[in-house]
């Protein structure tokens, strides 16, 4: 296990990249804790995918340095490295047996056989394919491939650590929750090091402490699940975040308060962006109250989805979502308010902090 | 209107469905939702007339079309791959059914205009398909379903290859986009809350039978057996075998929870939603169970806390950042009147859950 | 698998049916025919039984043609499936170079067979040709016409300079199916480019392998067309292959039965040799399946 740092890496597919948009990657510094738990979150071509290449060796950066554990290793292969990856599809040695394919990087290190059945026996249990161990590996279902991909890191005690590129995609909904929580408790158990790369919130926050959010080559957020979902920084954050995301209504500023149309919202401490700045109110649809009091809105559709239900309308020709709980009723003239708490005022989609 | 009557498909020693009947009206969404290889695939190319079915019928407004290929049946599918003409532009792509149904250059260019706009694909008509990103080319195999206006339009996983985003997107749109028209919509998928957004119908597949079909949220709510209430349940259903005897259902722990339903004594399974579980008691009538947090996982608003009770693994989605320990032994409520029951066969038992209105 | 039925079909496939009748079933019928019969011209012909075929398995002649038959495919096998992965291996993946590889690739099968014999037959001479000339200037002694050796070597260069290309086609349309990410994996875990082959690239091509083995086979074990413009089956016999010997018994000695009996046998063989590859190499690795 070891602590990686990216330092000031930049990478550009292109020979020879000249201004900021040749680059697919734009400048990203930031290190990992030794024993870490990452998900690296964004849409696709953001850049996640060639990080991750960056750090396993397999993309070489244009532009800066990857350390491990301090240890410069920008110029290391990818085998000298020390890192397991699981990819999006399964990648399995077809003829051999699922014992062979957990065997496969030990005995390619010359471990010696007695160590090999001991270690693959140990990973084998871990990922509950004990039973499987002398099968062919070609016939398992797309879960037991992913626990081979997976377990082919895990037999060497000295990775660096281990990355995923999007390893739940072709995984069922009900076999996700099995192997996010495997996942979970494997971490638990043996603190390595993880990067997890996925364009799927749920999964990207579910598994990981740190959650560093990309959108077009760079790093708009990097926090905790609870700061992502109530502190977005960017207007991109509040919208990538949550299902509905965030409603991101534009409003003029008033000290403490912002006014919306005819309406006026108190909010929980004043903001002084620079001036001339586009203004816009963010509140997740969980903030949104509806009930009698507040502004008047138009419902335009409501949708059970049976945990909850998501009332979408309009409030002063804006769109807005709001999340209903389960048993909740709707009032025939709804209005809605907004909890102070979830609200945050943006100046050209950066969040401004609030003052007293 | 299509009517599938005791539809079978066997390949071999294999039996892909079994006596499948099926009455899906004009203008109405369906959703086949169940697991990989439960059958979606295989039922959706019998509707589309790439398969014959080993026995049973397939009719249209009430005429037999079994047999009939697809090239002759009014129908349009769209695929989880993303499939388009790689030599055509992307306009001649989303009008090429219109040429082979040789509409004039007006109405073409209409309708192609048309559907670009509502599949936001108008910058890029003049591409080709392989230069756009997975979700542009999806969005350009959809315009080119749109344009073909059929009476039966299938979507077999046709968001499974996007973006999360993107996918929210589009399942809002595509609903829309298709009730317009009045066709028969049916759409496959694994997810359970993909169905639930979608709404309409849903019937659950599950091991090549239908279990159950009906307007979406009936389904979920009402489940008829345990299969379906398990195939549609994301998170997991939470399940736990329960003796009842008298007015209460006793669990292995001891713990007894009461009984809402008269019905008779003996061994069932109860089965409740994750979000049924709380920290805090709902009502006078909920039930404390003593559990142990197995592991935490947090997605900034909710918090599923994954717990392990005597004879049970279960998943309780709670509101907030909870901060548990693994290991911890944490108290948690159950309303009595939100179980779902089942009996020895699986088969459902009592009324409704009583809230769920 | 699943196929769209339509009975009118039948109709579209009736064209090939009947040629295949022309083509295949009534030639193959008439041979059978011929091979139970004996004939001394003037289209009278008594009825011979089984002697035809006794005779030809009793024959030193059809046995020596059949070895040397079985040499040849063995020998072409042997040389062009590893040099064929070889050079497939060694292609390029993208770029500039995959149109200009694959164009060189393919410019061999473009040549009709006699048109490949002509050039052969005339490159190596030692007269004239190109090849023959320089051997013989490095004092190499080489002479397809007189030496058995020499006339081996130049139908086996000959063959495996026109076909290989199609091993190294169908490896390359193998290999370009496999995804990057099972490089990228075993690099992960450390393989040897040994490793990478013998466990990535070898069972992705296994399909296309069959597929390679099975046309080189028959293809070689029934080749005619160019031994017969080089060498035409000399010096000697020493290149006479049972095509040619056929071909030499029945136009040449108009020996009709025998000859038909012989193709008989022959296309036995190579139908049973066909299926013992097909067998052997769809069944390898899945043996022990629990």
């Amino acid at each position: 296990m070891a602590r990686i740092d990216l330092d000031h890496i930049r990478h550009s597919y292109l020979s020879n990249p000249q201004r900021d948009e040749d680059y697919a990657l734009k400048e990203v510094h930031h290190s990992f804790a030794d024993g870490g738990a990452y998900a690296l979150l964004g849409p696709s071509g953001c850049g996640k995918t060639s990080l991750l290449n960056i750090i396993s060796g397999l993309v070489a950066p244009s532009r800066g340095r990857v350390l491990f554990g301090g240890e410069d290793v920008t110029d290391l292969s990818t085998e000298r490295r020390n890192i397991a990856q699981v990819f999006q599809f399964p990648v399995i040695y077809d003829t051999m047996t699922v014992f062979d394919n957990l065997a496969f990087p030990l005995r390619n290190r010359g471990v010696a056989e007695a160590d090999v059945k001991r270690r693959v026996t140990e990973t084998l249990e871990i990922i509950g394919l004990a039973d499987w161990a002398h099968r062919r590996a070609r016939r398992l279902t797309a879960d037991q491939k992913q626990k081979i991909s997976l377990g082919r890191g895990l037999v060497r005690h000295d990775v660096n650590a281990i990355l995923f590129d999007e390893p739940l995609t072709v995984i069922d909904p009900h076999m996700k929750w099995v192997l996010r929580s495997q996942l979970k408790e494997l971490h638990k158990r043996f603190g390595y090091t993880m990067v997890y790369v996925t364009h799927d919130q749920t999964e990207a926050l579910t598994f990981a402490q740190t959650v560093v959010v990309m959108f077009e080559g760079a790093v708009v957020q990097i926090g905790t699940p609870a700061e992502l979902f109530e502190r977005p920084s960017h207007t991109f954050v509040g919208y990538f975040i949550g299902s509905p995301g965030m409603n991101v209504i534009p409003v003029d500023l008033d000290g403490a308060t912002a006014r919306l149309g005819s309406q006026v919202i108190t909010l929980p401490g004043a903001a002084s962006p620079s001036p001339g700045a586009r203004i816009e109110l963010g509140v997740r649809p969980e903030y949104v109250r509806v009930g009698r009091e507040g502004m008047p809105i138009r419902v335009l559709t409501v949708e059970d989805i049976g945990r909850h239900r998501i009332v979408r309308g309009t409030l002063e020709g804006s769109d807005i979502a709001a999340i209903v709980p389960e048993h909740h009723e709707l009032p025939s003239e709804p209005r809605v308010q907004f909890d102070p708490k979830g609200i945050n005022i943006y100046a050209n989609s950066w969040r401004q902090s609030l003052g007293a | 209107m299509l009517e599938l009557r005791n539809i079978n498909k066997q390949s071999g020693a294999e039996k892909h469905l079994s006596d499948i009947s099926l009455r899906l009206e004009r203008g109405t969404l369906n959703v086949l939702l169940g697991p990989t290889l439960s059958g979606k695939t295989s039922l959706m190319r019998i509707m589309a007339g790439l398969d014959r079915p080993t026995s049973g019928t397939i009719h249209v407004d009430g005429v037999d079309v079994t047999g009939v290929s697809p090239q002759k049946r009014d129908v349009a599918m769209v695929f989880q791959q993303f499939i388009n003409y790689p030599s055509m532009t992307v306009y001649e792509n989303i009008a090429s059914p219109m040429r082979v149904a040789r509409a004039d250059r007006k109405s073409i260019d209409d309708a192609v205009q048309r559907a670009a706009a509502l599949m936001k694909l108008t910058p890029y008509l003049d591409r080709m398909p392989l230069n756009l990103s997975g979700g542009q080319q999806q969005r350009t195999a959809l315009a080119r379903a749109i344009v073909k206006n059929a009476g039966l339009v299938l979507l077999d996983e046709p968001l499974a290859n996007l973006d999360y985003k993107l996918r929210e997107e589009l399942r809002a749109e595509l609903p829309r986009i298709f009730a317009e028209s009045g066709t028969i919509f049916v759409y496959a998928t694994t997810e359970p809350s993909e169905a639930l957004l979608l709404g309409g119908n849903t019937a659950t597949l599950a091991q090549g039978h239908v279990t159950q079909f009906g307007p979406t949220i009936d389904v979920f709510r009402s489940p008829v057996d345990l299969v379906t209430a398990r195939t549609f349940a994301d998170p997991p259903l939470n399940t736990i075998s329960a003796d009842k005897t008298g007015n209460t259902f006793v669990l292995e722990s001891g713990v007894g929870i009461p009984a809402v339903d008269a019905i008779a004594d003996g061994i069932y399974t109860i089965g409740f939603q994750p979000h049924h579980l709380s920290l805090t008691p709902s009502g006078a009538e909920a039930v404390a169970l003593r559990t142990v947090v197995a592991a935490l996982e947090i997605t900034g608003s909710e918090s599923f806390v994954h717990l392990r009770f005597v004879g049970a693994d279960w998943i309780m989605l709670t509101p907030g950042v909870q901060d548990f320990a693994v290991g911890q032994e944490i108290e948690v409520f159950l309303d009595p009147r939100l179980l779902l029951v089942f009996d020895g066969t699986g088969r459902a038992v009592g009324q409704t859950p009583a809230l769920a209105a | 698998m699943d196929k769209t039925w339509n009975n009118n079909a039948w109709f579209l496939v009736l064209p090939v049916l009947v040629l295949v009748a022309f083509s295949a079933i009534i030639p193959l019928m008439t041979v059978v025919n011929y091979s139970v019969q004996d004939t001394f011209g003037n289209n009278e012909f008594f009825w011979a039984g089984l002697d035809w075929f006794e005779d030809t398995l009793h024959s030193e002649r059809f046995w020596a043609a059949l070895w040397r038959n079985l040499l040849f495919s063995a020998i072409i096998l042997a040389i062009q499936i590893p040099l064929g992965i070889f050079i497939a291996l060694n292609m390029p993946k993208r770029g500039w170079g995959v149109p200009v590889c694959l164009v060189l690739m393919a410019l061999p099968l473009l040549i009709p067979w006699n048109v490949v014999g002509t050039i052969w037959q005339v490159f190596g001479r030692v007269d004239i040709g190109l090849l023959g000339r320089t051997l013989a200037a490095m004092g190499i002694d080489y002479n397809y016409v007189q030496d058995p050796l020499d006339a081996w070597i130049t139908v086996v260069v000959m063959d495996v300079w026109h076909w290989t290309s199609l091993v190294v086609l169908l490896c390359y349309a193998g290999l370009a199916s496999i995804p990057d990410a099972y490089y990228q994996a075993a690099r992960i875990d450390g393989a040897s480019r040994w490793s990478v082959f013998r466990f990535i690239q070898l069972p992705k091509m296994q399909r296309v392998l069959l597929i390679a083995v099975l046309l080189r086979f028959m293809d070689s074990f029934m080749i005619y067309t160019e031994p017969f413009v080089v060498t035409g089956g000399g010096p000697g016999n020493e290149t006479t292959f049972l095509s040619i010997d056929l071909v030499k018994m029945a136009i040449g000695q108009f020996d009709v039965g025998p000859a038909a009996a012989m193709s008989l046998i022959y296309f036995l063989i190579v139908l049973l040799l066909s299926w013992v590859f097909y067998t052997v190499m769809t069944n390898y690795g899945q043996g022990d399946e629990r």
